[in-house]
């Protein structure tokens, strides 16, 4: 398990999380590679579908990454997604995955350390928890080498 | 409308348990409105089911599908093409649907994903409210529109009872008591004199008391 990479799907917000997500690389600050970022308009775009899917295709960990509260571009996207990803957190559940493989965030875009510290502690939380059972069906590049 | 609520999930795993290949029938009636049953709703189980059973090495082959009512022959024809590549058929209709779609196809086991609630209402974006209970005589023009038997907790019909505490009911200080309202409202129509009429005794055979019900549109007959 210690070799173990987890595969961590971070949906961002265009107006926040992925402008945080470039500050944090122009700062060139680390972060761990496991985070594959998918860009939305915002994050009242993401559906419990969206989120499901990922799971489905062996994703380990799944986040959400929205404008601050009261800061959404598109007034109250964010405050869309909050419960949208609670209640996802529970379908999860009801398959026998960890509902802390699902998180929502919230940062600005001038919070670039901020990006980088949650893909760090989101993907310290997801390595100890471990694989996805689902994950067997999917396996990563470096399961396959091993 | 009619209200579904979804059955907790190990139920219907449990349902599922001799099954490999399946169609997860949704319903774009009623239960798509009340976000139970519809297009996203099959999705979303689909996914779950697929993920359950992957995790149980036991893998799940499922067919999604909504079709525009399934209490309506002629949509449930439109998956007569798909019974040859499934064993069963989870249903994500209400009580009704399940039947027709039972009915249609004999020899394919039809299951219920949703427990059927209630007919009623949204107050508001998935909230959903109970405000009919089908009785087949309905009364609401001496109680101004508001329904003593869906929404009085006794469905008395001359009320309210001494279980009434300032508008709420005895049974659940969140729950209104359905005579307050009665009362407040004719009082707001000027309307006062058809709460002072005494209304009979109900013939509850014309709600389930007669049996199953029929309604039959002469018209259309041939």
């Amino acid at each position: 398990m210690a070799d173990f990479e987890p595969i961590i799907v971070a949906f961002c917000c265009h107006y926040c999380a992925y402008g945080a997500a470039d500050l944090a690389g122009s700062m060139r600050l680390e972060y761990p590679p496991n985070i594959r970022v998918i860009r939305l308009p915002c994050t009242g775009k993401v559906t419990p579908i969206l989120l499901l899917r990922a799971f489905e295709k062996g994703a380990d960990g799944v986040y959400v990454a929205g404008c601050l509260e009261g800061d959404c571009h598109f007034i109250q996207g964010n405050l869309v997604a909050k419960p949208r990803v609670n209640y996802t957190r529970k379908l999860i559940q009801e398959v026998g995955l960890e509902p802390e493989r699902l998180e929502m965030f919230n940062m600005s875009a001038a919070m670039g350390p901020r990006f980088a510290e949650v893909a760090r502690e989101f993907t310290e939380r997801i390595k100890t928890l471990g694989p996805s059972p689902l994950r067997k069906t999917h396996p990563t590049a470096k399961q396959e080498a091993a | 409308m009619v209200i579904g609520e979804r059955k907790p999930f190990e139920e219907i795993v449990k349902m599922l348990n001799d099954h490999k290949k399946i169609l997860v029938l949704g319903c774009g009636g009623c239960v798509t409105v009340c976000l139970t049953g519809g297009e996203d709703a099959v999705g979303l189980l689909s996914s779950q089911l697929r993920m359950f059973r992957e995790k149980e090495n036991n893998s799940l082959d499922i067919t999604e599908k909504t079709i525009e009512r399934q209490c309506d022959p002629e949509y449930i024809e439109q998956i007569s093409d798909i019974l040859g590549q499934i064993d069963g058929i989870l249903s994500l209709a209400c009580g009704a649907g399940v039947q027709f779609v039972a009915e249609r196809y004999p020899g394919m086991p039809v299951y219920p994903a949703l427990n059927t609630t209630f007919v009623g209402g949204s107050k508001k974006e998935g909230y959903y409210v109970e405000r009919c209970q089908t009785c087949g005589d309905c009364k609401l023009f001496y109680t101004g529109g508001i329904c003593p038997i869906a929404r009085c907790s006794k469905s008395l019909l001359n009320g309210p009872c001494g279980g009434s505490t300032n508008g709420k009911c005895e049974i659940d200080p969140q729950v209104d008591c359905a005579w307050q309202l009665i009362i407040d409202r004719l009082k707001s129509l000027n309307l006062m004199e058809r709460y002072e009429q005494i209304i009979e005794a109900n013939d509850w055979r014309s709600s389930r008391d007669g049996g199953p019900r029929t309604m039959i549109r002469e018209d259309f007959q041939r």
